[in-house]
């Protein structure tokens, strides 16, 4: 609660009870009158003052132009009438009790929201000539300095760890909770969280290009992309008021004036206490206030689960996906690879990855790299010796004084070791090995499908997508089995990068509904084109990639397909919230100005119209905040 | 040039009249209010003088939403 809030809750404790004590005071005539002015007075002072302003300032239909007209309207009516100065009062009171609530409500989601996203550094530990640390402002430290993470801080800015290893945390960036190792060499982003060893890090970008600073302006600007629900309850707001202002007046004066040529009694006082009803009734608020906030809240919340939705318009679209294109290496596989397979040929299963490993040790090749990978203990006290590069074959060389031949079927010919020689009856790439001279078997290399992958394409048929595509620059043989394991409807492979734009245009023009929604997913490098193309587009593993930022629609932060069908699921829930907000709402208003013209509901009706539905709708749209989760099973 | 301020109001209308009252501001280009963040982004046309300018900006804002504020 702030200062203002404070305030406002006195007076308004100060006012109920002052009404209460006067309902059981018998007073009369002009002193109940004074005496009920009082608690009138000190809820509505600031309201009659605003009312005031708008109309010097030519800002009529403002809210509090409209609580003016009709808690003075039904003061005068009281005065003229029957002496009921509650209402009245009431009215104000139940009004400043709905504003206290929103201001108080928008405040503690506000906090929520921007306490998720506070992975904003402070500062950075920067070494001083004597050794010691000294904390600098982040904005301060130019690239190539080293700065010190110490356990339990941020990560300030992007950089490559010097010295020292530990475990981040990176949970405010990807939603995903196992910490992350780190060690010598390796990159590190802004806005983890350091959690047991001390850190040195080169900076390899400046603060204002960091992770960190990206993400934050990326959430803050979000809002101010307005969705189609948003606009549509401007424009609503635009119309009602002055709609039912005017229905008022209508009401207020019609109907008397029609009784009176035709010689009924025009009953005015009747009459105009209906039209202070429309008024009260009036006002827009729990639409103007919640929708907005759900969206905000939505986004909010995605983020917490490493999802950064770019404005609320995309949350909207993000809602109506029926058709998922992917992309595969990097989106549905890991794109890197990975020995699958290990067939000897007369020879230990184990002997002939070590062999190759061995072979392939000085090698840079991503060949290499995997068999490195899937032979641990590479790094041995084993000889290689001669090792000898031939160009569109393999690699030769002399192990433990055995020669060793790794590469393809051409290697193997010319090593005169056909003897035994076969192909694979696997997808991938296939890495043939000789030792002295005689075929010892094959290993077999390929891109492995995420661990995710699968459940993700099952949790987006759940959810209503209809169709899931899959786009590759692979061969036939390899995506069909991909597809095959996932279970895709589509696949289209052998595309060059540019026939993968024209293939989603081609998916465009196909749509059989406008509103349905093509949501194309890549990681973000170069799927740029593809990504701006399609109706939606989600960048994967886009921790670090600049590029994926720009171009896509919507960021996950991680590597995790499973993400995509979690953002579809907190869309169409926001949108679920945001529809039933605008339904309630409209609803209960349309209703009450109804019973209110034919005089059944009265001003307490009008005033639950008004408050008690802000209050309903704003705790609705909270919910928004609350993280869908789709465990990994 | 774009430049953000801190702007404290009550209610999501009154930010979005402020928006509006922002725009129409001589030497301002274009203006977001994101009332969630309590952030007011302004982009000023070529050669326009911040201070002076966010000054106007400030009273325009201050005509149509009292209770407003921007922090400059």
């Amino acid at each position: 609660m702030n200062s203002k809030q404070k305030k406002n809750l006195i007076r308004i404790i100060i006012s109920a009870v002052l009404m209460i004590i006067l309902k059981f005071m018998p007073v009369t005539g002009i002193l109940r009158f004074a005496l009920y002015l009082l608690p009138y007075l000190i809820i509505g002072y600031d309201i009659l003052i605003k009312a005031g302003k708008g109309i010097i300032n030519k800002q009529p239909f403002d809210e509090c132009l409209l609580m003016a007209i009709a808690t003075i309207g039904a003061i005068v009516l009281g005065l003229i009438d029957n002496g009921d100065y509650t209402e009245a009062i009431a009215v104000m009171l139940f009004y400043q009790i709905g504003e206290w609530f929103q201001s108080y409500a928008v405040g503690k989601s506000r906090k929520n929201i921007t306490e998720l996203m506070d992975i904003c550094p402070d500062y950075a530990n920067v070494k001083a000539e004597n050794g010691q640390l000294e904390q600098v402002d982040p904005d301060d430290v130019e690239i190539g300095t080293i700065i010190v993470v110490q356990p339990g801080e941020k990560v300030p800015i992007d950089g490559i760890v010097r010295k020292g290893r530990s475990s981040l945390n990176t949970a405010a960036l990807t939603g995903e909770s196992v910490p992350r190792d780190i060690k010598e060499g390796e990159e590190v982003i802004s806005g983890c969280i350091n959690l047991n060893g001390l850190l040195e890090i080169e900076t390899t970008k400046e603060f204002g290009d960091s992770t960190v600073s990206k993400v934050l302006e990326l959430i803050s600007d979000a809002s101010s992309r307005k969705s189609k629900s948003e606009n549509f309850i401007t424009k609503f707001a635009r119309v009602y008021t002055p709609t039912v202002v005017y229905s008022a007046l209508a009401l207020a004066f019609l109907p008397p004036i029609i009784s009176l040529i035709m010689g009924i009694d025009p009953a005015p006082t009747k009459w105009i206490y209906r039209a202070l009803t429309f008024l009260v009734i009036s006002c827009p608020c729990a639409l103007v206030v919640s929708i907005p906030l759900s969206f905000f809240a939505g986004i909010g919340g995605a983020s917490k689960q490493g999802i950064l939705v770019k404005g609320s318009n995309y949350l909207e679209i993000l809602a109506n996906t029926k058709t998922v294109v992917f992309d595969k290496t990097g989106t549905l596989t890991k794109g890197v690879f990975d020995v699958t397979a290990i067939h000897p040929h007369d020879f230990d299963e184990h002997e002939l990855l070590h062999l190759a490993a061995h072979v392939e040790r000085y090698s840079k090749h991503p060949i290499a790299e995997s068999l490195k990978r899937a032979y641990e203990h590479e790094a041995d006290e084993c000889s290689v010796e001669s090792i000898e590069e031939i160009a569109g074959r393999g690699v030769r060389a002399v192990v433990n004084g055995r020669v060793v031949c790794v590469g393809n079927a051409k290697m193997m010919e010319e090593a005169g070791a056909t003897e035994g020689f076969k192909e694979c009856s696997l997808t991938g790439t296939i890495i043939h090995v000789a030792v002295d001279g005689k075929y010892a078997g094959h290993i077999v290399i390929s891109d492995v499908v995420k661990p995710h992958s699968k459940q993700a394409i099952h949790e987006l048929k759940k959810q209503g997508v209809s169709e899931t595509i899959m786009l590759t620059g692979d061969l036939k043989k390899v995506a069909d089995k991909v597809s095959e394991e996932l279970k895709l409807d589509k696949v289209y492979s052998d595309l060059l990068p540019q026939d993968k734009v024209e293939k989603v245009e081609e998916l465009l023009s196909e749509k059989k509904n406008k509103d349905d929604v093509l949501a194309f997913v890549g990681d973000g490098i170069n799927d740029a084109p593809v990504l701006s193309r399609a109706d939606i587009g989600i960048a994967m593993g886009a921790m670090g990639s600049d590029a994926a930022i720009e171009a896509a629609d919507v960021v996950l932060m991680d590597d995790d397909p499973l993400k995509i069908a979690t953002a579809i699921a907190v869309s169409r829930k926001c949108l679920r919230i945001v529809k039933q907000n605008i339904y309630f709402a409209i609803g209960v208003k349309l209703i009450c100005l109804l019973l209110g013209a034919l005089g059944i509901a009265n001003m307490w009706i009008a005033i639950f119209a008004d408050v008690g539905v802000m209050i309903i709708c704003v705790l609705n749209a909270i919910r928004c905040l609350m993280p869908v989760l789709h465990t990994h099973t | 040039m774009k430049k953000t301020y801190k702007i404290d109001v009550d209610c999501a209308n009154c930010a979005a009249k402020m928006e509006d009252a922002a725009r129409k501001t001589e030497g301002v280009k274009d203006v977001t209010v994101n009332f969630m963040m309590l952030k007011m982004k302004v982009e000023f046309e070529d050669g326009a003088d911040v201070d002076s300018v966010m000054k106007n900006v400030r009273e325009n804002c201050k005509k149509v939403e009292d209770d407003c504020e921007i922090f400059l």
